[in-house]
């Protein structure tokens, strides 16, 4: 998606800095966001660069760096932790032999932490873009995995 | 009044102060880091935790507004303990080599440490070092000293309107810089300098050029003149332990003689110069229907705005040098000619309270000389007052000096240059007696005078009104800049500072600056001028002799070519 | 004590994308009847009923109401936290995902009493289905006349806009979450003003939970009066918990206030399985203390919870068994906090990285007293001196331990051991 079609769904106010750059984010291939699309949607907004930049590098979800094809978000807080999630980070870094917070060689993956996705009742928890996995295990984990591969669109 | 109660003792304080100022009122120190008279209360810093009866939290004492009946309690070991604890905190993440800083004895976190007798650190060295910034003439920043107070931000964004510093990031990996973690150069950045001067520690400091200048003092080919713009006569004794709201002109003469320049000279002498070409540019344009409002330009900070911010604006602004580069100019030509000195061996010093001068000196447009800068160093009151120290001067013993000829003899016109307004009220005198043929009965433009953001006056002009008005800091500045754009401007002529208070209250002045020193400085501005024996430009007698014997009249063609300038628009490309 | 369904009695009768079915079980009914009583008789009721934040803090409802109705400046707003960020903590979700409407009527019950025209419902960007669910929630409603002008053929007027967040724990914190509304950084503001006198825009604002706003169509059904009998005497009402960890039946249990926390893991959790036992247990979320086995007859009520020095009433219950290692736990715990920690104030910005250097010391087995001492008092005066909640509450870890396990403490530094 354009970002101009992202900037028209939105009225053009200040306070929706955060929902534009969540959305067109959401559609960019590798999940980043770059100086000259931030100064853009700054000029729209009319407010300065430097309350944009503030902004980006406040909240986790945006990057300034392009990530892989598929980032996936493995949740490391205490209930994760209790229930054997170390087991399933592993294997992660295995199958796609990288540590947290790289992206393999094919631009396919990123790895990384993410802060508790409120799913604790189902831990071990993780998330492949929007989409939350949930009381996995070391085999459930491979099969995702393989199913992403195998996509055709990826 | 509300009634509470400190450290056991009954307090009256005013409705709405804070228990700061209430503690404060009653001579109980309560230490503070990101608190800064003047600037948006963030209390951030949590120095200045006191303990509140009722509350097991501890109370900033910045910002609790006092209430009736409040118990506040500013020394137990709690808050002792919280004191100590944060300080030990900034210290374990702050590169405090502070034998080899240029806040050393001068710098508000050493003093903090020193006042809650830290000895060691329980806490261990955090820093990673981070690059610094010195790309820029003006202003050096190093991130490694920055303690995040936020008082820097406060000024760019609200005091200044400029917005180029902004926190970046989260969590322990905030930055307090430009977006993105670029240079100041690459960012519209004016250079104002007023981020330094209420930095606390050594994080954002002026470009430091006083080795060049010792170096050119100790060159025995090179003859060495300085310039001391206004606004430093009445700053410089702070620097030396003095109230703010004297002037100590005769003190600073005899330093930088001592110093070991060749000539001091007074910038006032190309203040009165900026009024008469800068008066008689407004007439033209008043004549000839040229671009109004004329705005001034004298001030580096607001030149570099309007290029960066309003590049359909440049012709509004007066096609005159800042003072210090009409002197630079003068310097290099008129000056050497006369003195049978080759400009190749003069090396032209300005002692200013301004950082963004800096700047200015070095454009590419200030060569009367080809190839040639006409000032070759800039200098703050900061630096100047680190130089006297070095050299053993004691400045508070010095006898009164006098300034060298031909740049010495000035008006009381000049001297209120460095006061928000007094470029104004000079040129005023100026103008209307050119045009009204007849001596003011008031030279006292009061309607231009005091710190209101932005002022207004109507004056007479061969029996016609004509509407003026004066803005200090570019944020002010701005809303008449909305105004002339959206064409409900009626203005002739505007005056900008960028400092609040004007120069007086610049970013290369004493550390410590705040808006009750910059009135104070203000007010003894305008008792040099009550003191001055001639009080308008036209009237300074080696002015006119110096149009007499080199530039020939105003506007006219050496004018042109020493004393005016032009501008560019600067768009910055991501 | 078994479960007492109010907020969740519904939930998987009701389906949560069919206003119709919602409006069948009598949905926004009491929103009716909220709108035909006068304002202030409204915000009694609430008084009357005890109602107390049910997203940590634990403050009376009908306070923060009452100030909000008074402010003469308009517009004012409404803001429901549902940003639900803290580890352990997933009952708003539970909400959202399974009766939006219930949260739409309450919210609209407390717009109408305090005068607020315009709401903002901010949910944490990592919770995509919520999202989803509420928008199109937000939709129905609107069709159906419940949301825009002229309300139920009143003349109360009311919208409401979703905001999401982007991935910041903090943005939880009220003047943090105002100012991520407004497109900005979620960096907390410096109190007073309070949110009731300026916060959206400057403006009026009530800032409540969305469990707190569920609550509204209970007390206006039931009345005040009868809605305090729930509970215990001083906190009224049922809680959501948000049981997770090393338990057999784990997910979110309405209780009402007084259950213990031992009757929430055993009865209706089920226990530990596999034979393991309990170690420990944290309380309300990762801001909470941790607790050994023996205190678990403490009763799920404000006052208990307040002894923690903690605002515990968000309601997670973290259970751990015998092959948790608190060190580890603490360490997940503080890298949480400094991950989240905004960066502004000195004590939690530069406090987290010791906190974590001083627990690793412990972890990896070679803490030693002066460290012990260090952690301590640094812990406190986090606790004491942070600017906002998080900062405050982050250390509670740190310091039930101190106080509960502070024997492990000992053995770490007499037996090493740790890091495996
Ligand atoms: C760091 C931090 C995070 C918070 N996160 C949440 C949250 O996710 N949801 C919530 O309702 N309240 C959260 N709060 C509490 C809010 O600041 C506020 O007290 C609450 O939303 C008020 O609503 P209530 O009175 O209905 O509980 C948080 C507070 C802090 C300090
Ligand atoms: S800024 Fe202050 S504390 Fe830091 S090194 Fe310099 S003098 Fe020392
Ligand atoms: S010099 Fe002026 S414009 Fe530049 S960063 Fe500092 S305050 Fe802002
Ligand atoms: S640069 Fe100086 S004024 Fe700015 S935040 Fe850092 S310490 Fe404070
Ligand atoms: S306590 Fe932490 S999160 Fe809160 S204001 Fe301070 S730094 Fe920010
Ligand atoms: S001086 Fe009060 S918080 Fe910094």
């Amino acid at each position: 998606m354009q970002l101009k079609e992202v900037l028209d769904k939105y009225p053009q106010s200040e306070d929706y800095l955060i929902e534009i750059l969540m959305d067109y984010q959401k559609h960019k291939m590798h999940h980043d966001l770059t100086e000259e699309e931030l100064k853009t949607i700054a000029k729209h907004l009319d407010i300065k660069e430097s309350r944009v930049s503030s902004v980006v590098t406040f909240y986790s979800l945006f990057s300034l760096e392009p990530k892989g094809r598929h980032v996936i978000q493995v949740c490391h807080d205490v209930p994760c932790h209790v229930n054997n999630q170390t087991a399933v980070l592993n294997t992660l870094k295995t199958m796609l032999n990288i540590d947290v917070g790289q992206t393999t060689d094919d631009e396919m993956f990123t790895l990384e932490y993410t802060s508790c996705l409120g799913a604790c009742d189902k831990a071990p928890v993780m998330r492949i873009g929007e989409k939350t996995f949930m009381n996995l295990t070391s085999n459930k984990v491979k099969a995702i995995i393989a199913e992403y591969r195998g996509r055709k669109h990826a | 009044m509300i009634n509470l109660k400190i450290n056991g003792i009954d307090v009256e304080a005013k409705e709405g102060s804070t228990v700061l100022d209430a503690a404060k009122e009653y001579g109980f120190d309560i230490p503070t880091l990101c608190y800064y008279p003047d600037l948006r209360i963030n209390s951030d810093c949590r120095v200045c935790s006191v303990e509140v009866a009722g509350s097991n939290h501890l109370m900033t004492a910045c910002s609790t507004p006092v209430k009736e009946g409040m118990e506040v309690k500013t020394n137990t070991s709690k808050v002792y303990n919280a004191r100590k604890t944060i300080t030990e905190l900034i210290l374990a993440n702050h590169d405090t080599n502070c034998t080899t800083c240029a806040r050393n004895l001068n710098c508000e976190l050493q003093d903090l440490a020193n006042t809650l007798g830290i000895e060691e650190n329980r806490f261990e060295k955090v820093l990673e070092m981070d690059a610094v910034d010195d790309h820029n003439p003006s202003i050096y920043r190093n991130p490694n000293r920055c303690i995040k107070c936020g008082r820097c931000i406060e000024v760019c964004k609200d005091v200044e309107g400029t917005y180029v510093l902004e926190n970046q990031g989260r969590s322990n990996e905030v930055k307090v810089a430009p977006k993105y973690g670029k240079y100041l150069s690459e960012e519209d950045c004016t250079f104002c300098g007023q981020c330094a001067s209420v930095c606390p520690v050594a994080a954002i400091t002026e470009k430091d050029d006083t080795q060049r200048v010792f170096d050119a003092i100790n060159n025995p080919n090179k003859h060495v003149i300085v310039q001391v713009a206004p606004a430093i006569r009445v700053a410089i004794g702070e620097e030396f332990g003095h109230k703010s709201g004297g002037q100590w002109t005769g003190q600073l003469i005899t330093a930088l003689k001592r110093l070991g320049f060749d000539r001091v000279f007074d910038t006032d002498f190309t203040a009165d110069l900026t009024i008469i070409e800068e008066g008689h540019e407004l007439l033209e344009r008043v004549k000839t229907g040229g671009t109004l409002p004329m705005m001034t330009s004298c001030c580096p900070g607001w030149i570099n705005y309007a290029e960066q911010q309003h590049p359909d604006m440049l012709e509004h602004l007066s096609t005159c040098k800042s003072p210090q580069q009409m002197f630079g100019a003068l310097a290099k030509t008129y000056y050497a000619q006369s003195s049978g000195i080759d400009p190749s061996d003069m090396y032209v010093v300005s002692i200013m309270p301004c950082t963004a001068k800096k700047y200015e000196a070095g454009r590419e447009e200030m060569q009367s000389n080809e190839g040639m800068q006409d000032v070759d160093a800039v200098l703050t009151t900061r630096e100047l007052a680190k130089m006297i120290r070095s050299q053993g001067i004691n400045f508070n013993n010095l006898k009164d000096g006098e300034f060298d000829t031909p740049f010495g003899i000035t008006t009381g016109a000049a001297a209120i240059f460095g006061a928000t307004g007094g470029v104004m009220e000079a040129a005023l005198r100026t103008v209307s007696e050119v045009v009204n043929e007849k001596p003011l009965e008031k030279i006292e433009f009061e309607d231009v005078r005091g710190f209101d953001g932005i002022k207004e006056a109507t004056v007479e002009l061969g029996g016609n009104p004509v509407k003026v008005a004066v803005a200090h800091t570019l944020k002010h500045a701005e809303t008449l800049i909305s105004e002339v754009k959206a064409g409900k401007s009626d203005y002739a002529f505007i005056e900008v500072m960028t400092c609040p208070g004007g120069c007086i209250g610049g970013g290369g002045q004493p550390y410590g600056t705040t808006n009750k020193k910059r009135i104070e400085r203000i007010e003894s501005t305008y008792r040099v001028d009550d003191s001055m024996p001639v009080r308008k430009s036209h009237e300074n007698p080696t002015i006119q002799k110096l149009y007499d014997d080199f530039l020939e009249k105003p506007l006219g063609k050496k004018s042109h070519n020493l004393l005016h300038t032009h501008y560019h628009p600067r768009h910055k490309k991501v | 004590m078994p479960e007492q369904k109010m907020l969740t009695k519904r939930i998987g009768d009701i389906n949560p994308l069919s206003i119709k079915d919602a409006l069948e079980k009598g949905t926004y009914k009491q929103l009716e009847k909220a709108l035909k009583m006068n304002r202030i008789d409204l915000i009694d009721e609430v008084e009357k009923a005890n109602l107390r934040g049910r997203g940590g803090a634990g403050f009376p409802m009908h306070i923060k109401m009452m100030s909000t109705a008074k402010q003469e400046s308009t517009p004012k707003y409404v803001v429901c936290n549902a940003d639900e960020g803290e580890p352990g903590n997933f009952k708003d979700r539970y909400l959202m995902e399974n009766d939006p409407h219930i949260i739409l009527e309450g919210i609209l019950i407390a717009a109408y009493a305090t005068g607020a025209s315009k709401g903002y419902f901010y949910i944490r960007g990592e919770y995509n289905q919520a999202i989803s669910i509420m928008k199109w929630a937000i939709e129905e409603a609107k069709e159906n006349g419940l949301l825009g002008t002229g309300i139920q053929g009143s003349d109360f007027d009311f919208d409401i806009e979703i905001r999401t967040g982007a991935g910041s724990y903090v943005v939880g914190e009220e003047f943090a979450m105002i100012e991520s509304i407004e497109g900005k950084s979620g960096r907390t503001r410096v109190k007073p003003p309070f949110p009731t006198d300026e916060g959206v825009f400057g403006k009026p604002t009530l800032l409540n939970n969305v469990e707190t706003y569920c609550n509204l169509p209970f007390i206006v059904d039931m009345g005040g009066e009868n809605y305090s009998k729930i509970g215990t005497k001083t906190s009224t009402g049922t809680k959501l918990i948000s049981l997770s960890g090393n338990v057999t039946n784990p997910g979110v249990y309405e209780v009402p206030f007084g259950t213990t926390v031992r009757e929430v893991i055993e009865d209706l959790g089920g226990g530990v399985p596999n034979e393991h036992k309990i170690k420990m247990v944290q309380l309300g979320g990762a801001c909470g203390p941790i607790i050994p086995e023996f205190m678990l007859d403490l009763q799920i009520d404000f006052e208990r919870f307040e002894e923690f020095e903690s605002k515990t009433g968000a309601g997670a219950i973290i259970v751990m068994d015998e092959r948790q290692d608190l060190f580890e736990v603490l360490m997940r715990i503080v890298k949480f906090f400094q991950h989240e920690s905004c960066g502004r104030c000195t004590p939690c910005r530069e406090g987290h990285v010791h906190l974590e250097k001083l627990v690793h010391s412990f972890f990896k087995g070679d803490g030693n007293p002066n460290e012990l001492y260090s952690l301590e008092s640094l812990a406190r005066v986090m606790h004491h001196s942070s600017l906002c909640g998080l900062g405050q509450s982050s250390p509670i870890s740190i310091i039930s331990s101190l106080s509960y396990f502070r024997d492990a403490f000992h053995d770490r530094m007499a037996f090493g051991g740790g890091e495996k």
